[in-house]
């Protein structure tokens, strides 16, 4: 057989077509369902967080479904496991955006893990969900970050826990950037009303053995401990703490301790009488959570977890997108973004969560809370506060065209004054 | 001078904490030339028998000084038999499939408990006062646990007729073999002592730290540094290095932060090894147990 040019090229396009057919019937079927995909550590060490935050997003994705979907279509629901490793989290984030074509991902528990898929999705183009409490500072128009920061809840908890206890506090953090910053934050909330920080240490993620710093804080005589200690390993921290009887002579506060319900993996005479703060406990109460307490233990069963401001938000969180679709008529990414950057507002079980269009954050409610029985009891409710800390670094609506983390090199670094 | 009692008190039970997390490893090392990568997962299942035993009830020193060991040792015993036994001799293969086997017991434990288990134990024995600090008493009672336990462990191997056996097997396999001395029951027996013992120190470190599936991991890093640093020696071995490394530690952690404690640990550690290869024992102390 000679090959011809015309038979040549009748062959070399029909070969074309069939190549392309898979590509359209790809896009045809993504046009039926809209695509929802969750990348949340359910195994390794952060599972403790993530697991819930799956259960939650679940339990959101299965109502919405369950009342007829959006804009007329189901969404479906894809969770990637990424096994508390970076490296799978720029994998599966690269998999969501170019193979799955996600018309939304909510993604990331450590403030490591945002900033490694963080430019993927600006690159491709993928609205991007964080749902996590974190050091703040994140100023990326594609990026809506709904969890609370610093400026929400160390700002309410050092001054009431000072006025409390005293104004000579210690404190402990975890050594990675939000351990650090955070610390930051602490310091510069006990200076600016009129405490003093005596020590401040950080711990690797893998100590377990704190009793030479529980000696040092002995020999220091500090009024108060600020914790922002993270992971399973840490939780020895409290249970040393406790042993050495010093819960009972010089309180804890914290903005991390829960947030794994570590609250019930101490008993309750250690945890007794610790201050917490959050956007979100299981145990506040208003209808609309106890409600949704309830619908999460139908859900997800007899075992269900105690449930925290991280779940409560990654639930808020798919709510807040979904008001976002709505308002905008469509999924596409420019109109959902406008939409919700109006001032978009959903009721949750936390309360009213409002997005902030100067730095895509969220107003929220924060809540302080005093452990009691391996339960928080709720002490005060402020509404409706503001990211400050990350408003002072970020105008989206000046200049829509960010995608930088403010925070990176420390506050200082920022322009902030510690 | 208080301080430096209750410092001092302090870097001892950071001593003995090493020690304790160690000498199971160090037991299955020494005899068998098996590294076990499983390690601080039988130490997670410790843990767990004592939260899982005292939430149903169980009065906690049951639970931690009996039910933890027993059901570890079994768990090793059945681990010996179904699996490290097939891989005698093959250094690298054992340390896959314990690792393998340490990924299964994180799944399963994951799958039964879920991803964190609530407790209701904490410390049993109240504080102790040295002038104006304070201790915790079940720190004591660890350190006096720990060192009745490398003396058990001597005597079991000094005086008793399976401590000779064993030892004879740890010399020269083949030998024992020929003399009509079952190495493969040893190897077993021995693999299950290990394994009880490193059951019984997750027992006793649950009430004073997370229990949780992952917490394995903590654990490994350390237990191997100290049993490595020590060399072939059980309990020569294993002192030597948790003295030597736990003293470190603890010291620099109080001059300075956990970080540069935990950073002076590792370099101590290097530097030992790139003076003496084989490990302390290897050394110094050579013919010791």
């Amino acid at each position: 057989m000679t090959v011809t040019r015309r038979s040549f090229l009748a062959g070399a396009s029909a070969s074309a077509a069939a190549l392309a057919a898979p590509a359209i019937i790809g896009r045809a079927q993504a046009a039926d369902t809209i695509k929802f995909v969750s990348i949340l550590d359910q195994s390794g060490g952060l599972d403790i967080y993530g697991k819930p935050m799956v259960d939650t997003t679940r339990m959101a994705i299965d109502e919405m479904n369950a009342a007829g979907g959006l804009l007329g279509k189901q969404i479906e629901l894809k969770v990637y496991d990424p096994q508390s490793t970076i490296q799978f989290y720029t994998q599966y984030a690269t998999q969501a955006a170019a193979g799955d074509k996600a018309d939304v991902v909510h993604a990331g528990i450590t403030s490591a893990s945002r900033e490694a898929i963080r430019p993927t999705f600006a690159r491709f183009q993928t609205l991007y969900f964080y749902n996590v409490l974190y050091e703040g500072g994140v100023c990326d128009l594609n990026n809506f970050c709904t969890g609370s920061t610093p400026a929400q809840t160390v700002e309410k908890l050092v001054p009431y826990t000072m006025n409390k206890w005293g104004k000579k506090v210690y404190i402990v953090a975890a050594d990675y950037n939000y351990g650090q910053i955070t610390a930051q934050w602490v310091q510069k909330y006990v200076a600016d009303n009129g405490g003093e920080a005596v020590e401040t240490e950080f711990f690797p993620l893998d100590v377990t053995n704190f009793g030479p710093t529980i000696k040092k804080i002995q020999a220091a005589k500090p009024d108060m401990v600020m914790s922002a200690l993270v992971g399973g390993a840490h939780v020895s921290f409290y249970r040393q703490y406790a042993a050495a009887g010093m819960n009972k002579s010089v309180p804890i506060a914290s903005t991390t301790f829960g947030v794994g319900n570590e609250h019930k993996l101490i008993s309750a005479e250690e945890g007794d009488g610790m201050i917490c703060s959050y956007s979100y406990f299981e145990e506040i109460d208003t209808p609309a959570n106890q409600d949704f307490v309830a619908r999460f233990k139908a859900h997800r069963g007899e075992d269900a977890p105690a449930l925290n401001e991280l779940a409560a938000r990654a639930y808020e969180g798919a709510y807040l997108w979904a008001e976002g679709v709505k308002q905008a008529g469509t999924v596409e990414r420019m109109p959902v973004i406008e939409a919700l950057r109006t001032g978009i507002s959903y009721d949750g079980p936390s309360g009213r969560v409002t997005i902030e269009p100067k730095t895509n954050h969220a107003l929220q409610n924060v809540y302080l809370a005093e452990l009691k029985d391996q339960a928080f009891n709720i002490l005060e409710v402020y509404e409706d506060q503001p990211p400050t800390d990350t408003l002072l670094v970020c105008d989206l609506v000046a200049d829509p065209n960010q995608s930088v983390f403010k925070f990176e090199n420390g506050l200082e670094a920022a322009g902030i004054k510690i | 001078m208080d301080l430096v009692a209750a410092v001092g008190l302090q870097i001892l039970y950071g001593i003995a904490n090493l020690a304790l997390i160690s000498l199971g490893l160090a037991i299955i090392f020494g005899m068998m030339r098996v590294i076990n990568l499983a390690h601080g997962e039988f130490l997670m299942l410790g843990g767990y028998t004592v939260v899982v035993a005292a939430n149903a009830g169980v009065n906690i020193w049951i639970a931690m000084l009996i039910l933890a060991p027993l059901v570890v040792g079994v768990i090793g015993v059945v681990v010996e038999r179904l699996l490290i036994r097939w891989l005698y001799g093959r250094m690298i293969d054992t340390l896959l499939a314990t690792w393998g086997l340490s990924l299964l017991f994180i799944g399963l434990v994951t799958s039964i408990f879920g991803a964190s288990t609530a407790t209701t134990i904490s410390p049993p024995l109240g504080v102790i006062s040295i002038g104006e600090y304070t201790s915790s008493a079940y720190e004591l009672l660890l350190i006096g646990i720990t060192a009745a336990l490398g003396i058990a462990v001597f005597l079991a191997l000094k005086m008793t007729n399976l401590g000779l056996v064993a030892r004879g097997t740890m010399q020269n396999a083949e030998m024992a073999s020929a003399l009509g001395v079952s190495t493969s029951r040893i190897y077993m027996i021995t693999f299950g002592v290990g394994a009880a013992v490193t059951g019984l120190a997750g027992g006793l470190l649950a009430p004073v730290t997370g229990v949780l599936p992952t917490i394995g991991s903590v654990y490994i890093a350390k237990a191997f540094i100290t049993v490595i640093s020590g060399g072939a020696a059980i309990l020569a071995g294993t002192a030597s290095a948790s003295v030597l490394l736990g003293g470190v530690n603890g010291i620099a952690a109080f001059l300075t932060g956990p970080t540069i404690g935990e950073v002076a640990l590792l370099l101590t550690a290097i530097v030992l090894l790139r003076l003496m290869p084989r490990g302390i024992t290897g050394g110094i102390f050579r013919k010791s147990l």
